[in-house]
């Protein structure tokens, strides 16, 4: 019964996937059993979407262009979940920081 | 980015001694004014930023590590300065748990690209457990350099 569900997302905030957002897409990817990675396009190894050190790695700036992976019973909803806070640029933008 | 493109030497404390985080910030920023890499005038504005964003997030990530930053109009070059704390301070680290190592780093505003490449630079190392204890072992400024140098070079330009 285990789900697998993926998603091409691009990073849209000016500042990238520093500190802040990565911490906000741990924490939306820790509120689901499912196991999710994050991959950059042009990259092998993907990293551990709840780990914000491991996110940290990536190095994402604006523009760079990350698959979502998720294997588990909720791995629709987690994929769905982090397209949402990518998306909205972590709600960025208008508080630079 | 590699780890000594943006530490600077005279602005590493292998053996800090502060008790608070605060108190860190503080004493890691002074080694950047001695080490002439930051201006004393602005001394103030940065730890009040510094601090200011560590209260809207903690960026004691775990594993007894913190990278406590700013991003500032004034500056233009990326450095940073590593101290390490023996006996470990309360960062409101995620985990919960006291922080040993901290790299504290200053980035300029209008380049939030080379903030990144500096925050993989750092956390590529630190992520793994052997970096952090040989560097909460090492006792003087070249022991640290040591380290970092290693770390550079194992990295294979990634």
């Amino acid at each position: 019964m285990s789900n697998t569900d993926s998603a091409i997302v691009t990073i849209s905030n000016r500042l990238g996937l520093h500190a802040r957002p990565a911490m906000m897409l741990a924490e939306a990817a820790m509120r689901y059993e499912s196991d999710v990675t994050l991959q950059r396009l042009d990259q092998e190894k993907a990293v551990d979407a709840k780990s914000i050190m491991q996110l940290m790695m990536l190095a994402a700036v604006c523009g760079t262009e990350l698959k979502v992976e998720a294997h588990g019973s909720d791995a629709a909803e987690s994929v769905a979940a982090i397209q949402e806070l990518v998306k909205n640029s972590f709600n960025e933008d208008s508080l630079d920081g | 980015m590699k780890l000594l493109d943006l530490i600077v030497k005279d602005a590493i404390d292998p053996n800090l001694e502060a008790t608070t985080r605060d108190e860190a910030i503080g004493l890691l920023i002074d080694k950047l004014i001695d080490a002439k890499v930051l201006d004393k005038a602005q001394r103030d504005d940065f730890i009040k930023a510094i601090i200011k964003r560590e209260r809207r997030g903690s960026t004691g990530f775990g594993h007894g590590v913190a990278v406590p930053h700013v991003k500032h109009p004034e500056i233009e070059t990326l450095t940073a300065a590593v101290g390490v704390c023996k006996d470990g301070i309360d960062f409101n680290a995620l985990d919960g748990q006291p922080v040993h190592s901290i790299f504290l780093i200053i980035s300029p505003e209008q380049k939030p690209e080379e903030h990144l490449e500096a925050m993989e630079a750092v956390f590529s190392h630190l992520s793994q457990e052997t970096f952090r204890s040989f560097l909460l072992q090492a006792n003087t400024i070249e022991e640290v350099m040591t380290l970092l140098e290693e770390a550079d070079s194992s990295t294979l330009g990634s």
